[in-house]
């Protein structure tokens, strides 16, 4: 093949369709694979998409403010020299088998799942087959959500599951005594309810901490672990997002609240914020966020030290943080085992606002480690 | 999330209250559907089948039929709440009211106050409200300025399914009476809805949409028609507030001041009567508290002063349409004072 179909992408499970905001290319443009293509603004956040492919744009086929729907064919990148006619041939076929997949209901459309762990609910979502699998565990108050980004491209070639950590998102908010050794004793029932025996870990924040815990109670079924902006490595966590994140109840508090996390503070939607107060609405929710806090941030200083179970880990690790990240600082970074990678123009969310860079850390991390 | 009627909202959350709580009891006309009758029950679950199913989990004991006596079983379910039970008693058409308005505005609003704190009154009263099913003057009304009038009433008037079924939980949960208006038009709209519980608070509004050029204070099936006016707008360039209370007792006043102090400029949507009414109630609260922000005079958009039409034709003139919010809307924004400042 030679020629090859840039569509709307699917970030996460809510998005139905993206709007085109700022392109970056022209019809005849020289594209390498990760080269940015275009912006797209969906109701909860706006992302890059990039290049799969290196090779010379041939078609640009939507417009500035359109909104079109997942899967639409947007640009064509020919990486031979194909005629005009070879390219609308293409770009008509193209059209056709998308037209042809969204009548068969849609396509294959990926949802999550619930499994019984231990008599408790635990959603997750499954994404590609084969390989040693990776887990992705999301921070304090997010959900599985939180790796749209990253969850599809990961998945290319090995099964990737992300979870919902007790408590949060669609999973049961019953969290015992929320501690971060709780979280993960059910995460590894987790593994075990879905015959997950080894497994890449990836966490963000508190994730990060429950993935550690993880791979220090269970060093065999670690694979590898990344840590992103991770909880468990220092005493300090911001007390504004924390306590602010718990007592917002009004959405514009809580966008407040969420501009926190990001180095770019446009990225933070009222339909990010309305989400998550549907979350924090749910009954037994805010319990379970108290509980979690009170447990692992009492008085706001973290009290999980899990930094010398690390340093005489077997497991290979792989350290992100944003530079700019508000809620735990940078420099819990220092003097970790493995890479260490700080990026620059990100926050507490590197894995939303650099995702492509992310993307190809985590992979080259866990195609080294097998 | 899955996608659910604004009715699915409804019963939904008296079920998963019914089951949380067996102190929940449903009262009132046809709610279980069968007079009594044997071979009828649940033929109607409610005149626009939103209790539909809840008597075959729950039985008659919990889903109680009444004559039509609404004198009768709205004392019944006040006498109830104060001794124990949370009853959510069903008024049918809310236009109702006039028959038993002593046990709801002399009793059941009361108890708490004239028993020194002592009585709690855990009661729910809902009611269908609103014009455009061709049901007439005596079925069509909105009527919540008489009930936000009267303290120790909440009000609440959900405009969306996520919205009633959060509404309504916490209206269940609440220890005071709560008068719960269901639109009659919004029962097949749908929206995500949560399968799990959830509550949202009172005096909290929703914010439907951010703008700086104007607010909207809307209520009920007026928000989706706001919406709509806002989106158009929003394609000129002109920026529109939508802010949906919820619930019109209490008011969330610091969100519309906050809102108004930024835009300067106020329409209040209602589908009352414009007289003693949400829409004067809110303008009066602007020119008292917010007066110095604003740089045009304030709209409303209402029913007018006349009882509803039964032609169809009158009846749609009758509620505020689309085409009248957004001309109110650009008549606010073609003020004189806007104009000599651009």
């Amino acid at each position: 093949m030679t020629l090859h179909s840039v569509t709307i992408p699917k970030w996460g499970l809510a998005m139905e369709e993206g709007m085109l905001v700022h392109w970056y290319v022209e019809p005849g443009a020289q594209v390498a694979a990760g080269d940015a293509l275009v912006d797209i603004e969906t109701p909860k956040i706006t992302n890059t998409l990039e290049a799969a492919e290196t090779g010379v744009v041939r078609r640009v086929l939507g417009n500035l403010g359109d909104t079109l729907p997942c899967g639409q064919l947007i640009a064509v990148i020919d990486d031979a020299e194909s005629s005009d006619d070879e390219i609308d041939a293409f770009v008509s076929q193209s059209m056709a088998e998308i037209a042809a997949q969204q009548q068969s209901a849609g396509g294959p459309s990926i949802e999550p799942q619930i499994a019984d762990v231990g008599g408790e609910r635990m959603r997750y979502l499954m994404m590609g087959e084969g390989g040693t699998p990776v887990l992705f565990l999301h921070g304090f108050g997010g959900d599985l959500n939180n790796w749209m980004f990253n969850q599809p491209a990961l998945s290319a070639g090995r099964r990737t599951i992300a979870f919902d950590l007790p408590g949060h998102g669609g999973s049961s908010k019953n969290v015992a005594d929320g501690a971060v050794a709780s979280l993960a004793r059910t995460v590894i029932a987790a593994m075990d309810a879905l015959d997950v025996g080894k497994a890449h870990l990836v966490g963000h924040s508190l994730g990060g901490a429950v993935a550690m815990a993880v791979a220090d109670a269970e060093p065999a079924r670690a694979a590898s672990l990344t840590l992103i902006c991770s909880a468990g490595l220092g005493g300090e966590i911001s007390r504004a997002y924390i306590d602010g994140f718990l007592q917002a109840k009004r959405r514009r508090d809580l966008q407040k609240t969420l501009e926190l996390l990001f180095a770019d503070t446009a990225l933070v939607t009222a339909d990010m914020a309305e989400e998550l107060l549907k979350f924090k609405r749910l009954d037994g929710a805010e319990d379970a966020l108290r509980k979690i806090a009170d447990a692992n941030f009492p008085r706001f200083v973290q009290r999980e030290g899990l930094r010398k179970a690390l340093a005489a880990s077997p497991v290979p690790l792989l350290t992100i943080w944003g530079r700019e990240d508000n809620i735990i600082p940078v420099s819990h970074s220092a003097n970790l085992p493995g890479r260490l990678e700080v990026l620059e123009g990100a926050g507490h969310m590197p894995h939303l606002e650099k995702a492509s860079h992310v993307n190809a850390m985590v992979t080259e991390h866990i195609e080294a480690a097998g | 999330m899955q996608k659910k009627s604004y009715r699915q909202a409804v019963n939904e959350a008296l079920r998963q209250e019914m089951r949380r709580d067996p102190r929940v009891v449903l009262i009132g006309e046809d709610v279980a559907g069968g007079h009594g009758g044997s071979g009828e029950i649940d033929a109607y679950g409610g005149v626009l089948g939103v209790t539909k199913g809840l008597i075959g989990e729950f039985g008659a004991d919990r889903v109680i039929d009444t004559p039509i006596t609404e004198s009768g079983f709205i004392g019944m379910a006040a006498g109830a709440a104060a001794t124990g039970l949370r009853p959510v008693v069903e008024l049918m058409f809310v236009d109702f009211l006039g028959v038993c308005f002593d046990q709801i505005f002399n009793q059941a609003a009361k108890f708490r106050y004239m028993f020194g704190g002592h009585a709690r009154t855990p009661l729910v009263v809902r009611a269908m409200a609103g014009a455009g099913l061709r049901a007439a003057a005596q079925h069509s009304q909105m009527l919540d300025s008489i009930f936000t009038h009267i303290p120790g009433l909440k009000v609440v008037m959900p405009s969306n399914a996520y919205d009633a079924k959060g509404l309504l939980i916490q209206a269940i949960r609440d220890d005071d009476p709560v008068i719960f208006l269901e639109h009659k038009t919004l029962y097949d709209t749908e929206t995500d809805v949560p399968d799990d519980a959830y509550t949202i608070p009172f005096g909290e509004a929703n914010i439907v949409c951010d703008g700086d050029d104007a607010t909207i204070v809307a209520f009920s099936a007026m928000v989706p028609r706001c919406k709509a006016v806002a989106d158009k707008l929003a394609g000129e360039g002109i920026s529109v507030e939508v802010i949906d209370p919820r619930t019109t007792s209490p008011l969330d006043e610091a969100s519309i001041l906050e809102s108004v102090e930024r835009t300067g400029r106020l329409i209040v949507v209602n589908e009352d009567n414009p007289r003693c009414s949400m829409a004067s109630d809110i303008a009066a609260l602007v020119a008292e508290k917010g007066f110095y922000s604003l740089r045009a005079p304030v709209k409303s958009v209402t029913a007018p002063h006349t009882p509803v039409p039964f032609s169809p034709a009158l009846e749609d003139l009758y509620v505020p349409s689309i085409a009248r919010i957004e001309a109110a809307v650009r008549a606010a924004l073609s003020d004189p004072a806007r104009i000599a400042a651009q």
